[in-house]
């Protein structure tokens, strides 16, 4: 009888290790390196940012950019997210020196929590009507996208850019009938570039990223609905100082100007 | 035989894993305002559409998923393999790839698509007849599965009895295969339907998401709970409404499998 205790205990236990070893091992991942990478030698700074998704490019250019000009501090990686999810994580604790968002309003609980009080605004952002390349549909006007045997695809209303395009449609008082209403810009994005849909409301910017897949028609009522990006330095943060250095170096001409070219609108 | 007691442990951990977080899914939703959620015009739309879609895919699976399990139940043992791993493909395959690949074939710019909306002006993306052709892609594995499972198990006997006794081949698969494999039929036609009820990566990528004619309650939840606050509570109270349907499904194949066996 003692015998089969121990031996089914033990297989019991092995088990139970087996089981212990898969779950760190799926769970323990990413938490090492950012620890190591933290303890700097002193004679750099390290800046941690947290930046919308729709900065991806032209940011990273920025970044490079003011560690040539700033060779005392170094960037860590930005961490790109949608503003509503790095909002959580900032709210959260994690660590943030500078915060770059793509809307106000996902700014507004981080700084109710106290984790920023300033902020400034440093780019913009309009929709505009993406098409194929050569606009085979001849669209010129908002208005046109109601032609039938267009079809359009926007974003559902429940998200920023889908807020942006019910804002135009109540300016301009048409109805647009899309035939897809997508939960993220980058699928609104991809369905014209891929050539299922006639035409798209998105982020010029996003018209400017997808280079030669996508042409942008620009029209007038887009100034009724626009995205304000908000910069601004974490309460937090350990190196205040790096930190108000890359918001002045963004809102510089050298950083405006990357993000000019990127398709971004002036403050 | 009992299993050694120190299973019963994983077993309850393993039940845990499984309905605890339906559980806490309970505990988040707002009671007060359940109600008016659930009754809002935009929940009825995509159940009504949820449930007709699901309706027509699961049809659509019967009418090609009964000859295709028969076609593999009765090949010789090599072709039965090659043939059942490609129809086990779509079920273990991320459904948003299974999008991608329909976009690919069917889409406006797809390899059928193509030619098809050029000639005639139509493309299958955008519309309610594309939710259902997602949904029979990703549904009809678990039906041919199930069946082709049964109808192996049942054999070929008394098929060939009744062939002797002079019946014709229609006779045979009407009065003896199909009632043989009825349980079977039933339980994958079942499991088709929850599947299709359920299914969202497939019908988002290949349909889009359009209120009325491509949203159904998955992509209902998934677009309300994009947005923020009061959209939030009512994807909570969208998914207790497939949660509670999921149970009745269930509970009905339970109760009716214990007929069958009385």
């Amino acid at each position: 009888m003692s015998l089969s205790t121990t031996a089914r205990l033990r297989s019991a236990g092995a088990l139970l290790a087996v089981s212990a070893f898969a779950l760190a091992g799926c769970s323990g991942s990413g938490s090492s390196d950012s620890a190591a990478s933290d303890s700097g030698d002193g004679s750099t700074k390290t800046i941690t940012i947290f930046a919308a998704a729709s900065l991806q490019g032209p940011l990273d250019t920025v970044a490079e950019d003011f560690t040539k000009a700033h060779p005392e501090y170094e960037v860590k990686p930005i961490v790109y997210d949608g503003s509503q999810a790095l909002a959580t994580q900032a709210i959260d604790g994690a660590d943030v020196d500078v915060l770059a968002f793509a809307s106000e309003k996902s700014l507004e609980p981080v700084t109710e929590a106290g984790i920023t009080d300033d902020s400034k605004i440093f780019a913009t952002n309009t929709l505009e009507i993406a098409v194929a390349p050569g606009n085979p549909k001849g669209i010129k006007t908002f208005e046109d996208l109601t032609t039938s045997g267009v079809s359009v695809v926007t974003c559902a209303s429940e998200v920023p850019c889908g807020q942006a395009t019910d804002k135009i449609e109540d300016a301009t008082g048409v109805t647009l009938k899309p035939v897809s209403e997508e939960t993220n810009v980058t699928s609104v994005v991809n369905r014209v570039a891929e050539g299922e849909a006639d035409a798209g409301l998105v982020y010029t910017t996003d018209v400017t990223a997808a280079g030669d897949k996508l042409e942008g028609v620009d029209f007038p009522e887009s100034d009724e609905a626009v995205n304000k990006y908000p910069v601004a330095v974490s309460t937090t943060s350990k190196d205040p100082e790096g930190a108000q250095a890359f918001e002045d170096y963004l809102l510089s001409d050298d950083g405006q100007k990357v993000l000019d070219e990127a398709g971004f609108g002036a403050p | 035989m009992r299993p050694p007691a120190w299973l019963r442990t994983f077993a309850l951990v393993g039940l845990a894993v499984l309905v605890l977080p339906l559980a806490g899914m309970l505990t988040r939703v707002h009671w007060s305002t359940l109600g008016e959620d659930l009754v809002a015009p935009s929940t009825v739309t995509a159940l009504w559409l949820s449930l007709l879609t699901a309706f027509c895919s699961t049809i659509a699976c019967l009418v090609l998923g009964f000859p295709l399990a028969l076609l593999i139940a009765r090949a010789s043992s090599r072709t039965a393999a090659v043939l059942r791993a490609a129809v086990m493909v779509p079920l273990v395959l991320p459904p948003m790839v299974g999008g991608l690949a329909l976009l690919s074939l069917l889409g406006r710019s797809g390899v059928i698509g193509k030619p098809v909306f050029e000639a005639t002006g139509f493309s299958l993306p955008y519309t309610t007849a594309g939710v259902v052709v997602a949904q029979t892609f990703v549904a009809m594995p678990f039906l041919v599965i199930t069946l082709e499972g049964v109808l192996r198990t049942s054999g070929q006997g008394h098929e060939r009895v009744a062939a002797s006794l002079g019946a014709s081949r229609w006779r045979v698969l009407t009065r003896v295969t199909l009632p043989l494999v009825t349980p079977g039929l039933v339980a994958g036609t079942v499991l088709a339907f929850a599947r299709a009820m359920g299914e969202f990566g497939a019908t988002a990528l290949f349909a889009g998401n359009s209120e009325g004619v491509t949203r159904t309650m998955p992509l209902a939840i998934y677009t309300a709970y994009n947005g923020v606050g009061v959209s939030q509570d009512s994807a909570l109270a969208l998914s207790l409404l497939l949660l509670v349907s999921a149970v009745v499904i269930v509970a009905g194949l339970r109760s009716w499998r214990e007929e069958a066996v009385r």
